[in-house]
């Protein structure tokens, strides 16, 4: 066993006063070793952020205070060290890369300054040497005609190109710590498994110590030797990676990797029989900007989409951003009205209905959208929110509230909490909040847009689960549009995958994942991360 | 490379202060020392504004040609409206025409508080309802900005100068002709907070459950207006206040005959160098109320909205 590049013992880091628990992080060690990549795992508020901000020394001062422990990297002590020791420090020997590639790149300055700056900053070469450096990192990671994109600016690449720009840049130096903190949350299926593997092609190539913060067990069964598991400030258990993807000792690890959404796709209902509620002809959206001078752009969101929906049956659209899954939910929602096509509710015809008509369409169809914090008004108790659309079709106030309270206790509330305002609920209960206002619309199509993309994984199940109880309660056909292909093999009866604008594949889910036949399917499908891995279903110790 | 903490740190402080709302929000508003000290300003020259009869003050118009020009502190004995002697001491001096200063100044508060509350009442209301119905209605927002743009190019000066040559000078003259100025303004600031709370999820839920469009105005997007818009109140209100000064000094304001700030700084010009207090007292109440009310507005931005705080 080799000396550990990175070595955590006993780590506390202090909470400002007032805060929901005294530490951020308690009693934390691990230890990274050079060529190996250890994985923090955790839901949001665990504390796995700023355990990575503290190892680089990036704690708002005054708010975030390490309180006792340790952190060494390579046996110097990194909490003791002066502010120009840390800086010396940074890019030399550990890195950070980001979550969102966007924002964590300067957007005035062009790629190739920025890596320039990391080696003006920290070594004497002169400026023909930096950039042979630069164009010879920016080659390693995969970078198609480094020449072109070294005077580029972040705005003008895509997600992916941006974050191989990061670990360029944290990587040009040889750091012997990567930290990589949800590096790939913001990036598609797709380019998600491509930037996997190359963090993983060059930490062998350098024998980086690797520290990957994720939330995704996924994520973990790809790329991880080792794994230690944080909840509230704790790390709970660590260990070798398949040992405890396999054999999970405690049951905080047992109920996160069993609520991991399994990718075989569940068995199919038959509802054959069941009316079509909701179907869709040759529906498009066009896009036209700018004309004003000069040519315009055309693009086309949506192109001759063709679905339907019977009752009790829930059709899942999957595809990456951008490829026009939402365009396509709000425009049978009529949040947009589509340029061409139909959009048949129950045989009637909505898709240019002048909005007198669409009135009664609305109750029909009920939308949950993706973003908990901003789907319910913070101004409003949740109750208002709820009886809102009842009240709007004459529903007498005190049979709208009487409603909501059933809800409530529905969606698995307590009934009381009307009164509440918004911020007095976590991100889960939210959208059940959300849930209960769709259907105090007695609804017939429910749509759910990324309805669990924001949610942590065990919350992410029991929404999930709230959905196909209320599907089956009242019977309602369901469209389920989301990116992960996971969750859709859970929740779908049938399966469209959409790739820019078009769906390029439709049928069961069975049909779908166990035999794609479109190209794209297929690259989505393996693209998924830890898709060889087929995480056990543990019973609660 | 902070981006990402800075982002956290700063959900989690908007989420505090927004669980921290409510009761609190007054405690706050009044520990703030700039809302404090705005407001008892304010306060006092409303007082003063209002009891101007009662504080000691005579007919400001009253002219009393023995006694012109002096002073401030001089003392002489004159007869009162019930025909008794008194001593008058003329705390400000008199004007050229022998009136009271200290009187004049008094009363030439309510001119400029009456101004500054009604152009910024006036400017919000129009304001508001022009920048609703521009943010929320995609075809009527190009054509009411393009007016408001132009609205927006004429110097406010040179529009109440207009106003007032073509319909006599006059407070309600005043008014509006600082109000228009003041509308687009408003109208931009309504109508960005329109634009951003309109692609809100929950503003679609409320589509998507049947609220008609002036529900959703009402209900879900003009109380995200409220803070923005008494910020901007009183930045208004302030100018206001300044361009009735200036509008008087120029003679194309209230009529001379009114005691205000800027007719009465007017009328003092002449004689800036020989007798500076008729400019000095007038001036330093306007600076004082437009100080406070500045104050205010920043304290007021600071509470309401913490994004905003310490940054200038």
């Amino acid at each position: 066993m080799s000396e550990p590049v990175l070595r955590i013992d006993r780590l506390t880091i202090a909470l400002p006063k007032g805060a929901d628990r005294r530490h951020a992080v308690e009693e934390v060690s691990l230890a990274v070793e050079p060529r190996q990549i250890v994985c923090l795992v955790g839901e949001s508020g665990s504390g796995k952020s700023v355990t990575a901000h503290g190892i680089m020394g990036l704690l708002p001062k005054g708010q975030l205070t390490p309180v006792a422990g340790s952190i060494a990297l390579q046996g110097e002590d990194l909490l003791r060290a002066p502010e120009s020791r840390l800086r010396d420090l940074r890019c030399t020997a550990m890195s950070m890369i980001f979550q969102e590639p966007m924002t964590a790149l300067n957007p005035v300055m062009s790629c190739g300054q920025q890596i320039d700056e990391v080696l003006r900053t920290h070594t004497d070469l002169d400026p023909a040497a930096r950039r042979l450096r630069i164009l010879g990192i920016m080659r390693d990671v995969h970078l198609q005609g480094p020449e072109a994109l070294i005077d580029a600016y972040p705005h003008q690449l895509s997600g992916g190109q941006r974050q191989r720009i990061m670990i360029a840049m944290a990587l040009v130096l040889q750091p012997a710590l990567l930290i990589a903190d949800e590096p790939t949350t913001a990036l598609d299926v797709t380019t998600q498994a491509q930037i996997l593997r190359l963090i993983k092609e060059l930490q062998r190539e350098r024998d980086t110590g690797v520290l990957f913060i994720t939330h995704d067990f996924g994520v973990v069964a790809e790329i991880a030797d080792r794994v230690a598991v944080m909840q509230t400030g704790r790390i709970v258990e660590a260990g070798e990676a398949k040992r405890v993807l396999s054999a999970p000792e405690h049951p905080y690890t047992r109920m996160l990797i069993s609520a991991v959404p399994s990718m075989t796709p569940r068995a199919q209902r038959r509802t054959d029989g069941a009316p079509v509620v909701l179907a869709t002809h040759g529906l498009s959206k066009t896009y036209h900007t700018g004309g004003m001078f000069g040519p315009g752009r055309v693009v086309e969101a949506a192109k001759n989409v063709e679905l339907s929906i019977r009752r009790g049956e829930t059709l899942g659209i999957v595809g990456e951003s951008g490829s026009g899954k939402s365009t396509v939910a709000r425009c049978i929602v009529r949040l947009i009205a589509p340029s061409a096509g139909q959009i048949l509710i129950e045989g009637a015809d909505i898709a240019q209905a002048p909005s007198r008509r669409l009135r009664n369409h609305r109750r029909r169809v009920q939308i949950v959208f993706q973003d908990p914090y901003r789907s319910l008004n913070p101004r409003r108790r949740v109750g208002q929110s709820i009886v809102e659309g009842p009240i709007n079709f004459g529903v007498a106030k005190h049979d709208a509230w009487q409603r909501a309270s059933e809800l409530m206790t529905l969606v698995g509330l307590d009934p009381k909490a009307l009164d509440r305002y918004p911020h007095q609920f976590s991100g889960g209960q939210r959208q059940r909040i959300c849930i209960a206002r769709a259907l105090a619309m007695q609804p017939e199509v429910l749509i759910a847009d990324e309805a669990v993309s924001a949610l942590d994984v065990s919350v992410q199940a029991q929404v999930l689960d709230l959905l196909d109880q209320v599907r089956r309660r009242f019977d309602l056909a369901m469209l389920f549009i989301t990116h992960d292909l996971r969750v859709a093999a859970q929740v779908c009866d049938h399966v469209a995958v959409m790739f820019e604008g078009e769906i390029v594949e439709q049928g069961s889910a069975a049909e779908v994942f166990g035999n794609p036949r479109h190209a794209y399917t297929r690259a989505l499908l393996d693209a998924a991360p830890g898709r060889d891995w087929q995480f056990g279903k543990f019973r609660a110790a | 490379m902070s981006a990402a903490r800075t982002e956290v740190l700063a959900d989690s402080a908007a989420a505090a202060a927004a669980a921290a709302r409510g009761p609190r929000l007054w405690a706050e508003l009044i520990r703030h020392p700039g809302v404090l000290f705005g407001s008892v300003v304010l306060l006092v020259m409303c007082a003063v504004a209002l009891l101007a009869p009662l504080l000691g003050t005579m007919d400001p118009a009253t002219i009393d040609p023995t006694h012109r020009n002096q002073l401030p502190g001089s003392e002489w004995t004159r007869t009162d409206a019930s025909g008794d002697e008194v001593t008058w001491v003329a705390w400000m001096g008199t004007d050229t025409l022998g009136r009271d200063l200290y009187s004049r100044v008094i009363h030439g508060a309510r001119v400029s508080l009456i101004i500054g509350v009604t152009v910024a009442a006036l400017s919000i209301a129009v304001g508001l309802a022009i920048g609703l119905a521009a943010g929320y209605v995609r075809w009527l927002d190009a054509l009411v900005m393009r007016v408001m743009d132009g609205l927006m190019a004429i110097p406010a000066i040179l529009l109440a100068i207009a106003l007032v040559s073509l319909w006599g000078g006059g407070l309600l003259t005043v008014i509006i002709a600082i109000a228009i100025p003041e509308i687009p303004r408003v109208v931009r600031l309504v109508r960005s907070i329109v634009l951003s709370i309109r692609e809100e999820p929950y503003v679609e839920a409320a589509i998507s459950v049947g609220t008609r469009v002036p529900s959703i105005l009402i209900r879900h997007v003009l109380p995200n207006t409220i803070a923005p818009l008494i910020v901007q109140g009183t930045y208004v209100c302030a100018s206001a206040i300044l361009l009735e000064a200036i509008l008087s000094f120029l003679g194309a304001g209230i009529p001379p005959e009114i005691p205000t700030w800027g007719n009465i700084m007017a009328e003092g010009r002449v004689l800036f160098q020989v007798y500076p207090h008729n400019i000095f007292f007038p001036g330093l109440f306007l600076a004082l109320t437009v100080l406070a009310v500045n104050v205010l507005g920043d304290g007021l931005r600071d509470t309401l909205d913490p994004r905003m705080a310490k940054r200038f």
